[in-house]
């Protein structure tokens, strides 16, 4: 039992982070149906950033609004020198460019930082919680906590907001948004830099757990990818859930199996669901008739 | 109200407007009738902004709509109902409304929807599905008042009887026709040349993009040519 709790935390903090990159997704793929792969190297930046800026002297708190804005700039040049430029290509063409310009920023994250493994402090300490003979680390509840928050905002600016529903309109079906008045290109603008803000929160929180170097960007736009078509892609409802899920099985199969089938049983299952629910758990079919 | 010269546009290498001029003046109904292919689409597209002009000049209101992206078209007066109706299939009758009047934070937008439902009752009753479950005809509805939605001083509709039962084009025509008490200016793209000369004041004819005649409607409804050619007379 006590066991149990504690993989359900552990899988809950892993679970968040998911669920943040891949929330990350969600708006990029809503506004422009293109799957950003170089989500995980926001996350990235956003600790390997604020790593940098604390070492340079900043105050912490500083160090990740520093981070967080960097990225959100590096996320709006991504779209405005990359993905605007090829217009009107088909979305498989973006999609590769998404690959491309994380291969890129990888490589120069190495270049001007280094390869080393790095962390900052936590926010509230290191000592665990105890719950029921269980425990968490306070890092933990920040980042699910995070995850959380970023969800719920999310979820008011898509539902609630005149420009959320603008994001979805550009994404429905650009031409008629320009009709209406919707400046398209700035939907994109703003999708490609909140995305990217996301993620580097995400790295800021996470980093004091998992430690961020140049490379752990790949492994998590891969897991916050499937995390995401396991929920749904474009939901942001099922990026939460998603994540969460995909958190838990990896840490119920790494305490009751062994940490080797992790991921493969993770992937079992995604592929279990989309065969059974090919839109994912949240997915709504497209209503579309001709 | 608006003008268009020598207007050229191509698709690739084809060009399909080959030097157009038109005019529709503040408070008409104008009509451009013509066959499969002529080009009306592609006419009405270019006036909207999504599709490149190559050659010629649009003026709107005393302005060159040419240095106007499409985004920025509505801001102006000029909205479009497109051809395939084109509306948010992924959002709710409401929400398509209400991003009709994107533009506008101000209380009349509830009044302007008020004025839809009123116009369009079905919309009401099915406010808050989605609108890619209405039916062809709902969707012509819902297309012609969220273009309303954004205040338009001059609406460019794009065959909006296309594929209806006949009941339904003489009620959307009723709605076009009505649009001139409420001060808004008609261009009306249309297949169906019985029904859109008999509202509108004058009309232009369409032919491999070229306007070929114009003149008065009654008058075009009285030519031999069109009655052979369109009317089917
Ligand atoms: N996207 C496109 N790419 C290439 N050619 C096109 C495209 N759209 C239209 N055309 C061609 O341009 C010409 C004019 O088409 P357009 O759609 O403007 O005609 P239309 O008068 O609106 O016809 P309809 O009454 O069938 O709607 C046609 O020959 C058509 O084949
Ligand atoms: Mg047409």
């Amino acid at each position: 039992m006590d066991a149990l709790l504690q993989f359900i935390f552990s899988g809950m903090t892993v679970g968040a982070v998911y669920a943040l990159v891949a929330l990350g997704f969600t708006i990029i793929y809503n506004a422009s149906d293109v799957v950003n792969f170089a989500q995980g190297e926001f996350v990235m930046l956003g600790g390997m950033i604020t790593v940098f800026a604390h070492q340079a002297g900043l105050p912490l708190p500083l160090a990740a609004v520093l981070a967080i804005l960097a990225t959100a700039a590096l996320g709006v040049a991504l779209n405005k020198l990359a993905i605007e430029p090829a217009r009107g290509a088909p979305v498989v063409s973006l999609i590769i460019i998404t690959i491309g310009a994380s291969i890129l920023i990888r490589g120069a994250t190495q270049l001007i930082f280094d390869k080393q493994l790095h962390r900052f402090p936590s926010f509230s300490g290191d000592d665990p919680i105890r719950v029921m003979g269980a425990t968490i680390l306070p890092q933990s509840l920040w980042v699910i906590g995070g995850a959380v928050a970023v969800f719920v905002a999310l979820w008011l600016f898509f539902t609630r907001t005149l420009t959320g529903k603008a994001v979805l309109a550009t994404a429905n079906n650009r031409v008629a948004a320009q009709l209406v008045g919707i400046n398209t290109g700035w939907v994109m603008t703003l999708s490609f830099g909140l995305s990217a803000a996301i993620g580097a929160l995400a790295g800021v929180l996470v980093t004091p757990i998992t430690l961020v170097s140049y490379d752990v960007g790949v492994a998590l736009a891969l897991k916050g990818f499937a995390a995401a078509m396991l929920g749904g892609m474009g939901n942001p409802k099922g990026a939460l859930l998603g994540g969460l899920l995909l958190g838990l099985l990896e840490a119920l199969t790494a305490g009751y199996l062994s940490s080797q089938y992790k991921d493969a049983v993770a992937f079992i299952v995604i592929l279990g669901v989309l065969f059974v629910m090919p839109q994912g758990i949240f997915g709504h079919k497209s209503t579309e008739r001709v | 109200m608006l003008t268009v010269e020598g207007l050229r546009s191509r698709y690739g290498r084809i060009e399909v407007l080959h030097g157009l001029d038109l005019q529709v003046d503040s408070g008409e109904i104008v009509t451009v009738v013509g066959a499969n292919g002529a080009g009306k689409t592609t006419l009405l597209k270019c006036l909207s902004g999504t599709q490149p002009v190559s050659d010629g000049k649009i003026t709107f209101r005393g302005d060159n709509l040419g240095v106007v992206p499409a985004h920025g078209r509505l801001k102006r007066g000029l909205a479009q109902s497109p051809e395939g109706r084109q509306i948010f299939t992924n959002l709710s009758v409401e929400e398509n409304l209400r991003l009709g009047a994107f533009l506008f934070t101000d209380t009349r937008v509830d009044q302007d929807m008020a004025e839809a439902f009123a116009m369009f009752p079905i919309l009401k009753e099915k406010r808050n599905l989605a609108a890619g479950g209405l039916s062809g005809g709902q969707q012509q509805m819902l297309a012609i008042a969220r273009a309303l939605m954004g205040r338009p001083k001059c609406l460019l509709l794009d065959e909006p009887s296309m594929g209806l039962a006949p009941l339904l084009v003489a009620q959307i025509f009723e709605v076009v026709t009505s649009l001139r008490t409420r001060g808004v200016t008609v261009l009306l793209v249309e297949q169906n040349a019985f029904g859109a000369l008999k509202i509108a004041d004058r009309g232009y004819v369409m032919e491999t993009g070229r306007i070929t005649i114009e003149g008065a409607a009654d008058e075009l409804i009285a030519d031999p040519r069109i009655r052979e050619a369109y009317l089917g007379l």
